[in-house]
């Protein structure tokens, strides 16, 4: 991603972003809630409008049709349909990506869902219909997986069952950019964006940002790199 | 475009309505009630078999105009339009796949509304049974057009459902239903000429005057199919893979 920047209801919301992301690692999005993760994503997967500046995705263009089938992406709020049961949500979204039939019921599993395949998913529970949603972005095994806070609403052993998932997601060769408000899922990550107000404010290991500051806690190095970009700024 | 992702799009909103067996009931419920209740507010054959396959095509436009409408402002509203636009689907394989999927509703619709009004209601044909039913289906598809189209224009459900008033019932009075277009004043006539609806009004006319298939009746045809597609090609042009 080189120089994003991107106007959102008449205000900036990123202000010229660049950075890189390693194949097959899981790179944590962090930051407070209206900090500009949600749009980043969207411009990762090529449904935003951006007003100047270029992403690229695996070698192509963002959203250029080619990447169609190699970017899975899950939104925050579930965009399945509620109406229809899990399985035939996942069956309609596996022929749309030419997927393998069997595709359908190996994600399902995957988020833990086998015992509500046939349920209607209005009347799944909140982290549920977030899993059903985490699902569809898992057909088709793309090589890059751009999820928006995804564990939301989550137990603690749903999270870190996802969490596992995630590993060995990245394990086999996929990306995963994995955003979430939670600084104490930053830790599982392998590299981080520290996001705030539309800018970047750190990208590193979170070993490196630890070392860097000196503290353990990665939630008090966030206010620590807060406070320094204050300083340098007054 | 890819057919495999029509059909599947086609084959997931017939299971979305599978599941909600109420509004099956009333696609295909409300058309019934007011034929029957046509049939004997007026208690004039003669009267009813005038303007009974008139309605037969004003019906599904109707409904399926409301239906669609509503559904595709769901799915835009939902995220999963996006989420498909993140897919390789394409814009028509969408809208077929809903045309699709509606025209089969009202074939359905049709079928027994058409059924009930041959026997129970007597109603007498003058005309083909089946270019009424092809008629009546144009208009459907007609109706699931301009409702994708007109979704466009609507952010939430409240106006969604306001804009069948707009778009349905000017057309509805100036469509030749309640007075002949060519006893109009001049410019309503010429409005009436370039909406859908009335073609629709002419071809179940046509229908019900004529054994054959006639001229006329192939024109307005054309002209209904026409107007469908314009739709269709308009309503592609709302669908937006990037949005602000």
């Amino acid at each position: 991603m080189r120089d994003l920047t991107v106007v959102r209801g008449g205000r900036e919301v990123l202000h010229g972003l660049t950075f890189d992301v390693p194949r097959g690692s899981v790179v944590g999005l962090l930051g407070p809630s209206g900090c500009g993760k949600t749009t980043l994503m969207r411009a990762l997967v090529g449904v935003q409008i951006v007003k100047s500046g270029t992403v690229s995705v695996l070698g192509d263009t963002a959203g250029s049709k080619a990447l169609r089938k190699r970017v899975g992406y899950a939104t925050q709020s579930p965009a399945v349909y509620d109406d229809l049961s899990v399985h035939e949500n996942l069956r309609y979204f596996a022929s749309v990506l030419g997927a393998p039939k069997e595709d359908a019921d190996r994600v399902i599993e995957e988020v833990g869902l086998t015992r509500h395949r046939d349920q209607i998913v209005a009347t799944l529970s909140g982290g549920q219909h977030n899993r059903a949603n985490l699902a569809v972005a898992l057909l088709g095994t793309p090589e890059l997986l751009v999820l928006d806070e995804p564990t939301v609403g989550l137990d603690p052993v749903l999270r870190e069952e996802l969490w596992r998932l995630f590993r060995q997601l990245a394990e086999r060769g996929t990306t995963l950019i994995v955003s979430s408000h939670v600084m104490d899922e930053a830790g599982r990550t392998d590299r981080l964006l520290l996001m705030r107000e539309g800018e970047i404010l750190a990208d590193d290991t979170p070993d490196g940002l630890r070392a860097r500051a000196g503290i353990d806690d990665l939630e008090k190095v966030f206010l620590q790199l807060i406070t320094e970009r204050e300083g340098a700024r007054a | 475009m890819n057919l495999s992702i029509t059909l599947a799009t086609t084959q997931r909103i017939l299971a979305q309505l599978r599941h909600d067996h109420r509004t099956i009931g009333l696609i295909v419920g409300v058309p019934t009630l007011l034929m029957i209740l046509l049939r004997y507010v007026f208690d004039a054959p003669a009267l009813f078999d005038r303007i009974g396959p008139l309605l037969l095509g004003i019906f599904p436009f109707v409904i399926m105009f409301v239906v669609t409408s509503v559904a595709t402002l769901r799915e835009r509203t939902s995220g999963t339009l996006e989420r498909l636009m993140t897919m390789p689907t394409g814009k028509l394989d969408l809208l077929l796949g809903y045309a699709l999927a509606f025209s089969l509703v009202a074939l359905l619709q049709v079928g027994v509304v058409l059924a009930i009004s041959l026997t129970w209601l007597g109603l007498d044909l003058n005309g083909s049974l089946w270019s009424l039913v092809v008629s009546a289906l144009l208009c459907s598809v007609l109706g699931v057009a301009l409702g994708l189209f007109s979704s466009a224009f609507a952010r939430t459900e409240f106006q969604a459902v306001q804009l069948m008033p707009a778009f349905v019932l000017p057309q509805m009075l100036l469509c030749g239903l309640f007075v002949p277009r060519d006893q109009m004043v001049g410019w309503l006539e010429g409005i009436s000429n370039v909406l859908p609806l009335s073609y629709t009004v002419d071809a179940m006319k046509e229908v019900t005057v004529s054994a054959d298939v006639t001229g006329n009746l192939v024109r307005d045809m054309v002209v209904i199919a026409g107007f469908a597609l314009l739709a269709l090609v308009f309503g592609a042009a709302t669908l937006r893979r990037r949005t602000p």
